[in-house]
C-alpha cells in the first residue's frame, strides 16, 4: 500500500481524509485506484490529456516525478506520494 | 563595540552572544533591506520578528486598509486600527518595537510597472501576498533582478514555504507552476477561511529564512519546499528543482516581460476578499 497525501482543497473527494492508502504499483495506477474508492480523485490530478496538471505538482518519497519517470514511476509499500497544488493564499 | 550604541548592544545581546550571528552579524541585519509585499497574515509575523531582530530597513508594499476580520491572525493591527491604512498601522507596530528599524511605506498596488522600481533597492523579497497574479509578477521580477524570494503561503489549515533563487541556481516559482491556474481550479480569490495561528507558524519560517539569507549562515529553504499541516501537526519536505525548460528562469525562457495576470476568477484584480463555506470554492 502507497500513501496519497491528499491536499486540503482535494479531501472533498476523500471524505476529509488527509491521507488514503492504495495498492498501486505505479503512480498512474495510484491515481486510477484511488479514482474507484474516492470518485473524482483522477479528475482533480490529471487533466483532460491525462497529464498531471500544471499547477500541481506530484511527488514520491519528496522527489518531484518530473524529475523521475511521471506517471509511470513505480510506487512501493510504504511509499508516500504527495499531492501538492498551487496555493495564494497568505492574507 | 562595531558602532553600536550601549542600548543596541542590550537590546540585541541574545543575538551578540549567538556564535552565528555575534556583533558581525547584528550589523549585518542592522544594514539589511528587506521588501514585505503584504503586510497582513504572513507580513505581521515576519514583519514584527524582523523588525525585533533589528533589520535595519523594511520595506512595505500594502494598499489595503485594516479590517476587523483581519484581526483573527493579523498581529500588526489593533482594534483601534480598523479603517487606518495597513501600512500605517504597521509602522506603527513596528517602530513601537524597535525605533532602529527605518520603515519604508509602499502604498501601491503592485504591478508591471512598478514592481522593478520598488525592488530595486532591497537585498531580499519576503512574499506574503493572497493572490496568484501577485505571486507571478513578484518571481518574474525577483527572476529578473536576481533577488532571492522568500516564499509562503497559507490555505486553511495548511502552508508551504521556500525560498525561491534563480540567480543561484534555485529554481523560481515558475519551475514548479510554470502558469496560474485556470480560474476556478483553485480556491484562492474567495477566502476559504484560515486557521489564525497558521500564518504566524509560516511568516515566522520566512523570518528565520531572511535572517538566515543575511547572515549567510545555514542551509535555506532554496531548492526545498516546506509543507506544514497544522490538523496533522506535521512538517514534511519536498525536492524542488530548477526546470531547465521554465519559461521564466529556463535555459530558453518564454517570458522576457513581466505579465499583468488581471482577470482572474472572473473578477477584477485586486479582488475584495469574500467570505463563502469551504465546500463553495474546493476543486
Amino acid at each position: 500500500m502507497v500513501t496519497i497525501l491528499v491536499p486540503t482543497p482535494m479531501r472533498k473527494v476523500t471524505g476529509g481524509q488527509g491521507k488514503i492508502q492504495i495498492n498501486a504499483q505505479t503512480l498512474q495506477e495510484a491515481f486510477d485506484h484511488a479514482d474507484a474508492a474516492y470518485p473524482g480523485f483522477r479528475e482533480r490530478v490529471l487533466d483532460e490529456q491525462g497529464e498531471i496538471k500544471r499547477f500541481i505538482n506530484v511527488f514520491v518519497n519528496g522527489v518531484d516525478v518530473r524529475t523521475l519517470q511521471g506517471r509511470a514511476t513505480p510506487v512501493h509499500d510504504n511509499d508516500q506520494v504527495a499531492v501538492i497544488p498551487a496555493m495564494a493564499g497568505g492574507a | 563595540m562595531l558602532g553600536f550604541t550601549n542600548e543596541q548592544i542590550y537590546r540585541y545581546s541574545r543575538h551578540i552572544i549567538l556564535p552565528d550571528v555575534g556583533g558581525a552579524g547584528q550589523k549585518k541585519l542592522l544594514k539589511a533591506k528587506v521588501l514585505l509585499i503584504g503586510a497582513g497574515g504572513l507580513g505581521s509575523p515576519t514583519a514584527m520578528y524582523l523588525a525585533a531582530a533589528g533589520v535595519g530597513t523594511l520595506g512595505i508594499v500594502e494598499f489595503d486598509t485594516v479590517d476587523l476580520s483581519n484581526l483573527q491572525r493579523q498581529l500588526l493591527h489593533r482594534t483601534q486600527d480598523v479603517g487606518r491604512p495597513k501600512i500605517d498601522s504597521a509602522q506603527d507596530t513596528i517602530n513601537a518595537l524597535n525605533p532602529d528599524v527605518r520603515v519604508v511605506k509602499h502604498k501601491v498596488v503592485l504591478d508591471s510597472t512598478n514592481v522593478m522600481d520598488i525592488i530595486k533597492d532591497y537585498d531580499i523579497i519576503v512574499n506574503g501576498t493572497d493572490n496568484f497574479p501577485t505571486r507571478y509578477l513578484v518571481n518574474d521580477a525577483c527572476v529578473f533582478a536576481g533577488k532571492p524570494l522568500v516564499d509562503g503561503s497559507i490555505f486553511m489549515f495548511e502552508g508551504q514555504a521556500t525560498v525561491y533563487d534563480a540567480a543561484h541556481d534555485g529554481p523560481c516559482y515558475r519551475c514548479l507552476f510554470p502558469t496560474p491556474p485556470p480560474p476556478g481550479e483553485v480556491p484562492s480569490c474567495q477566502e476559504a477561511g484560515v486557521l489564525g495561528v497558521l500564518p504566524g507558524i509560516i511568516g515566522s519560517i520566512q523570518a528565520i529564512e531572511v535572517i538566515k539569507l543575511i547572515l549567510g549562515k545555514g542551509d535555506s529553504l532554496k531548492g526545498r519546499l516546506l509543507l506544514f499541516d497544522a490538523m496533522a501537526m506535521e512538517f514534511r519536505e519536498m525536492k524542488i528543482e530548477k526546470d531547465p525548460h521554465c519559461p521564466v528562469c529556463g535555459e530558453h525562457p518564454t517570458i522576457t516581460e513581466l505579465i499583468d495576470y488581471e482577470q482572474f476568477c472572473g473578477v477584477p484584480f485586486p479582488a475584495a476578499p469574500e467570505l463563502l463555506e469551504p465546500e463553495l470554492v474546493l476543486v
